[in-house]
């Protein structure tokens, strides 16, 4: 990534599990691994992710983890699915929810976890928090807290990737709620107009989750079908079942090849649902009904995938090592951050710019 | 030295630039084929093509942002405000993301970006084409503010500015684009945080910024006139700022009147005066007195608007007050 890095400090994660996805050259096509080899391995990061989020939102209702934080419990087999494309020299871009991206993308989850806890060896030592992680090495750029506002920064950086050569694509993930702020819609144009000309290798992975916070899709637009709202710009797009694995490895791969071949936006609305609340400040939920969530759990992206893994004839204890693994792994991440120090208070007064010298303390 | 127009001492310093380093590009509404609303950027299409100088849709938000992201992976993209008023709808981009990206990554982010545009008033606007940001913009840590006044100090500035690795918000001074001054040949950069005293004196400091460093020049040649000796300092960056140069001054003369044509609280001129009583309270022979706009909306009415921003008696009058002398 050379030529693409941004000035920067770029720490790398402890250690950094192989990444998803296979590395090539910029051209050749990445297929769908859908074998039951495939299929096991990508249950186990989806598993992960999920079990990272049970400890997260333990540590939330212990007082251990503070401010804002947002689960993708229910939303799992979306990223995990388009990060199966995800490549070298390709770039990834979300808002606050935001855990299983880091994750699938190869972050540490210590050091994912420590930043929750607000620890010096926090992904980005404890400046951020839940809603604003970034690991750059990895091709993660965040994190965001503004709803829509990292919207027009994805754009951007896919034109600079078309600009600069690089091969790469941004992928650009955005919620339901987002696509009806401005900054959207004054993006997506951009990448209409940009990738006329090839300068917008930018894959749009619309994550209908059908509820920004308590309005559902047909409380906030009079134009429920999503995907539309990208014709306007000229963006193509397409649906899918975003609980359904196979199904999102299937359009996620021929979509990234399409962005990265012709250098144009792409959009992917998934269909999905968050089975826990909009935020670990969330009780009461009084805007959808028990028995819709229960409904969606039966569809639970996880539940389905082990059903298929199943009917592969993949071993039931295949599945509970999967398991096992993966708590011990999150109970260590918990235990790393738990024991971690706190920042140095010194940090107070980083990274505020290249060149920190004229940074003031308070008082 | 040569000696140009302020307009073409920013067009010559983003040319060279552009010449220099293909991750500059240009962005902003009407900046190539139409030549640029102030015609900064006139002709640069022809010579780096609309790849490089990229004509945007109206959408102050979409393009800021998008420019962030260029910059966010190894850009070094220049955007053009048709003018700063426009900037409010761009002001969530600037703030929320250009201004904290580099803290809340935990430094794994730059963001070398430049956003240009004019600045202040003074050709009867009115009301929602009428600002002066720098108390603004300078309130955010993580950005850069600038506002520089002379030729040789915009081209400097700019060519710092393309090369900081920091967001920086270039406030030019709109009323001087056709101002003419000497500016040096070849390569030169003029350092942030760095202000300059373009006059010196011994009775008292005038100091200002942007459009009104000029106009306290000639003020001071008028209180020279009548036997005053006034030291004039051009701030010429307000973020980072430099509080040496203005306590140096203030301890020569004992004295300082700050102007401004933005409002008075919150401001930039605020901040200067409690500067100076922080660090030169036992100097001061008189209270600080800022001299700014009038509380209120730009009006549009000629007479209005004058009557609105900092006239020279009143700058003269606050001078004059300083020293114990009669208005
Ligand atoms: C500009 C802005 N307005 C409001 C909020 C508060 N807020 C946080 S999340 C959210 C809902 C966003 O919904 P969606 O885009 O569908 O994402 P999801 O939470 O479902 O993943 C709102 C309104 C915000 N963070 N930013
Ligand atoms: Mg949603």
């Amino acid at each position: 990534m050379a030529t693409t890095q941004s000035q920067g400090k770029r720490r790398r994660a402890a250690s950094t599990p192989a990444k998803n996805g296979s590395k090539g050259s910029p051209n050749s096509k990445t297929e769908p691994r859908l074998g039951s080899d495939a299929l096991v391995s990508l249950y186990q990061k989806m598993v992960e992710i999920r079990l990272f989020e049970d400890a997260a939102q333990r540590g939330f209702r212990q007082g251990k983890v503070g401010g804002y934080m947002h689960v993708y419990s229910g939303q799992e087999a979306v990223a995990t699915g388009f990060l199966d494309t995800f490549r070298e020299p390709d770039y990834a871009i979300t808002a606050y929810r935001d855990h299983a991206h880091v994750l699938l993308l190869g972050s540490d989850p210590k050091a994912v976890m420590a930043e929750l806890y607000g620890k010096g060896t926090g992904l980005v030592q404890g400046k951020g928090g839940s809603m604003h992680l970034f690991d750059v090495s990895n091709g993660f750029y965040g994190g965001y807290g503004i709803v829509g506002g990292h919207i027009p920064l994805g754009v951007g950086m896919a034109f600079a990737q078309a600009y600069q050569k690089t091969g790469g694509i941004t992928q650009l993930y955005l919620g339901d709620g987002a696509i009806h702020n401005g900054a959207f819609h004054e993006a997506a144009n951009l990448s209409g107009l940009w990738g006329r000309d090839g300068l917008n290798p930018c894959l749009f992975i619309l994550e209908n989750n059908q509820y920004g916070m308590g309005t559902s899709v047909e409380r906030a637009t009079a134009n429920t079908d999503l995907g539309k709202k990208f014709e306007s710009y000229a963006i193509e797009h397409t649906k899918v079942d975003g609980m359904d694995l196979e199904a999102v490895l299937k359009v996620a791969h021929d979509a990234a090849d399409r962005v990265r071949e012709t250098g144009k936006p792409f959009a992917v609305e998934a269909l999905t649902y968050r089975i826990m609340p909009h935020g670990a400040a969330d009780f009461l939920e009084k805007y959808r009904t028990k028995e819709e969530v229960r409904k969606w759990r039966e569809r639970d992206p996880i539940g389905l995938l082990e059903k298929r893994l199943e009917d592969e004839g993949v071993e039931e204890s295949t599945i509970a090592d999967i398991r096992t693994a993966a708590k011990a792994k999150m109970d260590e991440a918990v235990k790393f951050a738990e024991e971690s120090p706190e920042p140095d208070i010194a940090e107070l007064l980083t990274d505020v710019y290249t060149d920190d010298a004229p940074v003031q303390a308070a008082g | 030295m040569p000696v140009i127009t302020y307009r073409d001492a920013l067009r010559s310093a983003m040319a060279e630039e552009m010449e220099r380093d293909d991750r500059v590009v240009l962005l902003g509404e009407d900046i190539g084929v139409y030549g640029g609303t102030h015609l900064v950027t006139n002709g640069l299409i022809d010579q780096f093509g609309p790849r490089r100088v990229i004509d945007t849709p109206i959408a102050e938000n979409g393009f800021t942002g998008a420019a962030i992201g260029m910059a966010m992976a190894g850009m070094r993209p220049i955007v053009e405000m048709m003018t700063w008023n426009f900037s409010f709808q761009a002001a969530d981009q600037i703030i929320q993301n250009a201004a904290k990206l580099r803290y809340f990554s935990g430094g794994q982010v730059s963001v070398p970006l430049v956003i240009r545009g004019p600045n202040g008033g003074g050709v009867q606007l009115s009301a929602q084409h009428t600002h002066s940001l720098e108390g603004f913009y300078g309130h955010f840590p993580g950005l850069k503010v600038v506002s520089p006044s002379t030729p040789e100090d915009v081209k400097g500035m700019m060519l710092a500015a393309i090369r900081d690795p920091d967001p920086v918000i270039f406030l030019e001074a709109g009323a001087l684009y056709g101002t003419k001054g000497e500016v040096p040949e070849g390569d030169y950069t003029v350092e942030f945080g760095k202000a300059r005293v373009a006059r010196e004196g011994a009775d008292v400091t005038l100091i200002g910024y942007g459009r009104q460093a000029p106009v306290l020049l000639r003020i001071a040649e008028k209180l020279a006139a009548d036997g005053i000796d006034a030291e004039v300092v051009d701030l010429r960056s307000i973020r980072p700022f430099d509080s040496d140069t203005i306590v140096e001054s203030v301890r020569k003369t004992h004295r300082a009147v700050v102007v401004q044509e933005q409002w008075r609280w919150f401001s930039v001129a605020s901040e200067v005066a409690a500067i100076i009583q922080e660090r030169a309270f036992d100097e001061l022979d008189a209270p600080v007195v800022r001299v700014s706009g009038a509380e209120v909306p730009a009006p549009y009415a000629r007479n209005l608007e004058i009557a609105a921003f900092p006239s020279e008696q009143q700058i003269i009058d606050a001078a004059r007050r300083v020293l114990y002398l009669e208005v």
